[in-house]
């Protein structure tokens, strides 16, 4: 299974510049794979990128929104929306957090 | 994009570490303090609260702690002044899972005596002290304050459930006292195990019970390296003093045009001489009569002078926050402050006057000063 993850700007430290990361994720058949798992393969190849999207606890932080398409997961079920097969999962600070 | 400046202090130098709502800034001069330059900002767009300088042990190292509204906080640290940080993901500050807690703001890094030259503390919002023994590559949640009976009735102040100041005895080895808003004074004699409350005698305005158990709303407390056992409290109204390490606190407003505010600084030298800059009520936080005013005691608090010399005495709303207010260590005293407006000032008279450093900043929530010593690389 192929995801194609969207990094923010602010982000790009944790990437070596890159705006976007594609993955390979092997789901077994029959198993729905969800944006937390997909989410898994992002932290295995930038370890560093997890504790700015969630907080420790494994929450997205109130201020970052997590798009599967153009759908936000906080109308999808979170980090258990289901994604599929080459899925674009964005990660985009929300306007509510500037100051 | 925002230019970068940067700074290249020398042995001896004085340097103020300054943190804002959007970035921090750090200001050099030699040991007269006469002319200063700037650099920065780091981390332009996050609020930095924390900062501190560790030159124990021949570190000449800076440490910040910049918030994203969106990211989170981080440690960061610096050996060159500010030109290169450590990397975000190192050295994080991190709840155990089992506390449900999540890492809000770094309010205060303060590192230990020098005999323990890789000991560090952070107080943390939620109210929290976090220790390091390596230096700051690891952190741990201080169990014994986090266990705390009371722990779970604290509640936020105006700016958080926050421990914001942390204060290491020079001479005993095992005693810290913090203080958390909204709860009170704690202290420690076994070096972080235990904790009890050390605000006996300071009275909470705002509850039913003036003189609680907990739940007192103290702004700042201050301590003087060489009496310990004295220490200076600026409360949600209500200055204090206390001789015996927080066993009692004795009401010390003598002659303020206000006992309300937030910073407290002692005189590097002296501990009969602290410093605060009144504001006019919790409704209201700005400095009274529109008159930028510090207040000086030099009796211990018996009674308090206000220093103007260069201060804004007409349509001067200013506010100056919890650590916005500080001294340096240098024989002829240095006292800072920085203004929710954005001003920075200086006096290198111990107060009597004062100079202009900067205006335009971002609002300033913390004001911190080092004298710099010749550098032997520690890691």
């Amino acid at each position: 299974m192929r995801l194609i993850f969207r990094i923010p700007g602010p982000l790009l430290s944790f990437t070596g510049g890159r705006h976007v990361v594609e993955a390979e994720a092997s789901a077994a058949e029959a198993t729905v794979f969800t944006v937390g798992a997909a989410l898994d393969q992002l932290w295995r190849l930038y370890p560093g990128l997890r504790d700015r999207i969630l907080t420790e606890q494994g929450q997205v932080r109130p201020h970052v929104n997590v798009f599967v398409g153009s759908d936000s997961i906080r109308d999808t079920g979170g980090l258990s929306t289901p994604v599929t097969d080459r899925a674009e999962i964005a990660i985009i600070p929300a306007v509510s957090g500037g100051m | 994009m925002v230019d970068v400046r940067h700074v290249s202090p020398k042995n001896g130098d004085a340097l103020l570490m300054v943190g804002t709502m959007k970035g921090a800034f750090l200001f050099r001069s030699d040991a007269s303090r006469g002319r200063w330059q700037r650099g920065g900002p780091y981390f332009p767009g996050q609020a930095v609260y924390a900062m501190a300088y560790d030159g124990r042990a021949g570190r000449r190292r800076l440490w910040a702690a910049p918030e994203s509204l969106h990211f989170g906080a981080v440690m960061r640290s610096s050996d060159d002044f500010g030109k290169t940080w450590s990397k975000e993901e190192e050295g994080s500050i991190r709840f155990p899972e089992d506390t449900g807690a999540s890492l809000k703001r770094v309010w205060q890094i303060a590192p230990a005596r020098a005999e323990e030259p890789d000991v560090l503390y952070a107080g943390v919002e939620p109210a929290a002290l976090f220790e390091s023994r390596d230096g700051g590559r690891k952190w741990s949640l201080v169990r014994g304050l986090w266990d705390h009976p009371h722990r779970p009735q604290w509640q936020p102040g105006g700016g958080g459930m926050c421990l914001h100041t942390v204060l290491l005895d020079p001479t005993r080895r095992e005693r810290i006292h913090v203080a958390v808003s909204t709860a009170g004074v704690y202290r420690t004699d076994d070096g972080g195990k235990s904790w009890r409350t050390a605000h006996k005698g300071v009275r909470a305005q705002f509850l039913p019970d003036k003189y609680p158990e907990f739940g007192q709303c103290v702004h700042k407390i201050a301590r003087h390296p060489a009496r310990p056992d004295r220490l200076y409290l600026q409360n949600h109204w209500g200055l204090y003093r206390t001789d015996d390490a927080g066993d009692s606190w004795k009401d010390v407003a003598n002659g303020v045009p206000s006992d309300f505010g937030f910073g407290m600084a002692v005189h590097p030298h002296d501990p009969d001489t602290a410093y605060i800059v009144p504001l006019e009520s919790d409704a209201f936080r700005c400095t009274p009569e529109g008159r930028l005013r510090v207040y000086r005691t030099r009796d211990a608090g018996k009674s308090w002078q206000p220093l103007t010399r260069g201060l804004p005495q007409k349509d001067a709303l200013e506010t100056v926050l919890r650590d916005a207010l500080t001294t340096d260590g240098f024989e002829k005293a240095g006292v800072y402050f920085g203004t929710r407006s954005g001003k920075l000032f200086a006096s290198r008279d111990s107060g009597t006057s004062w100079s202009q450093l900067a205006d335009g900043l971002p609002p300033v929530v913390c004001v911190k000063t080092a004298a710099v010593a010749k550098g032997r690389g520690k890691k």
